[in-house]
């Protein structure tokens, strides 16, 4: 058991177990995912009250048009992404943590949606989090 | 002699009495708060742990730097839970109520009652935790989330912790310092979740068999840890270990654990382990069946 244990946490603390060769952007599906992922999660605004309240004076295809170009360019695909950045997008918006983190909940709703597995999800996850100090309380 | 004894009956009952009224002031102003803040949700399901053995949010033996209950800074949870330790001569039964508030206090209060199901009889003592979250968030921040609590130890009757040596057989506290780690997408793109505690302790057998003893009487720092795998939203699977004192010079022994949790919502959660808890009041081999149930009440 204590060896049983020890291995286990050895593997754990080594990252034995991880692997790293395609980027995300490939691994999730290319182009095509990626719209997939940005159409669902704007149907998932559309449905939460909470959420649909900050979107219901934006500008829809252009919101769709720049999370394209950056969930692509985060995930490590072949884009520039031309829109402002996530402080001018975010700033006076007073987004607060549990907004943010109830954003995120969707946001995996529509990896879901979008049959993106699990692995990949975390993958997306963990390069789009970055960007939660420039969006909350702003 | 008698009368001395009445006495002592006396002082232990109006123990239990104010006990009772703790909680029902405990359950009182957290059905309060419910009414007066907004609903805790705000944390990435399987993240937000559980209460630990002595009422803490953590894992199953360990307490971690995180908050139980899903609250974001604008939020307050309220959780309990029922914990079951079945071991071969013995058996734990935990009952205990938690409330953290915008996911930087927690406070929690946890019943303790161990059946001795050889010796016959029970211990009972009363755990009340209070942490605070020093820095981080443990999913979002670059460095792990850090946390620092406090766990009082009463037990109802002292007599068992006397006879086995107890420097003190009515109460103790622990002090611990937390850090806890989420990785998104560590291990093959599962989440992982590790953890490290440094807790400053007297108690023998988490102050069931009192605090201090012939061996040591003074605090020393024990080390915890955790590391589990979420290999899905709903689904957890990990290990723990926890560094233990020999006061009593009984031969107490570390603890480990290997556990399976079962998410299926925010508000609820269920725990399996297999935990080693080594010799107890000089019984060698104490192992057994680790069983939890977690629940948000707001």
């Amino acid at each position: 058991m204590k060896n049983m244990i020890l291995i286990l946490m050895s593997c754990f603390l080594l990252n034995a177990c991880a692997t790293q060769n395609a980027s995300t952007y490939q691994q999730l599906g290319g182009q095509p995912k990626v719209e997939e992922i940005v159409d669902d999660f704007i149907t998932e605004i559309e449905f939460d009250p909470i959420m649909f309240e900050f979107f219901k004076d934006s500008d829809i295809d252009r919101f769709r048009e720049k999370l394209i170009e950056h969930l692509c360019l985060l995930t490590g695909g072949p884009c520039q992404y031309t829109g402002d950045s996530m402080e001018q997008v975010h700033g006076g918006m007073n987004i607060t943590e549990s907004t943010f983190n109830h954003g995120v909940d969707l946001f995996i709703n529509a990896m879901t949606k979008a049959d993106i597995p699990h692995p990949i999800q975390n993958k997306i996850l963990a390069v789009m989090i970055h960007t939660r100090d420039q969006m909350i309380y702003h | 002699m008698v009368q001395r004894e009445y006495k002592h009956k006396m002082v232990i009952e109006k123990v239990n009495n104010m006990h009772s009224c703790w909680y029902k002031a405990l359950f009182f102003s957290l059905s309060f708060i419910s009414i007066v803040s907004q609903a805790s949700d705000g944390k990435l399901i399987g993240t937000a742990g559980l209460n630990q053995i002595e009422g803490s949010g953590g894992g199953g033996i360990v307490p971690w730097a995180t908050l139980a209950g899903y609250d974001s800074r604008e939020q307050i949870s309220v959780n309990a839970f029922t914990t079951q330790v079945d071991i071969d001569d013995y058996r734990l039964n935990v009952l205990g109520v938690s409330a953290s508030f915008y996911d930087r206090v927690e406070l929690s209060v946890a019943q303790h009652r161990f059946d001795l199901k050889t010796l016959g009889g029970d211990i009972k003592q009363n755990v009340y935790g209070i942490k605070y979250r020093i820095y981080g968030d443990v999913v979002y921040s670059v460095w792990p989330q850090l946390s620092v609590g406090i766990q009082h130890k009463e037990l109802d009757d002292g007599s068992i912790a006397r006879a086995v040596g107890a420097a003190n057989n009515n109460s103790g506290t622990d002090i611990y310092l937390a850090a806890t780690k989420v990785h998104l997408g560590a291990i093959a793109g599962f989440n992982a979740v590790w953890s490290l505690t440094a807790r400053a302790t007297k108690a023998n057998q988490l102050g069931l068999l009192g605090f201090g003893g012939v061996n040591n009487d003074s605090y020393q720092i024990m080390a915890e840890a955790s590391a589990g795998v979420l290999f899905s939203r709903h689904l957890a699977i990990g290990v723990e270990y926890r560094q233990k004192p020999d006061n009593l010079g009984l031969g107490e022994e570390d603890w480990f654990d290997v556990f399976v949790t079962y998410i299926p919502s925010k508000n609820l959660s269920f725990t399996l382990a297999w935990a080693e808890l080594g010799s107890i009041a000089g019984v060698k081999d104490q192992s057994g069946l680790y069983l939890s149930l977690n629940g948000q009440l707001w």
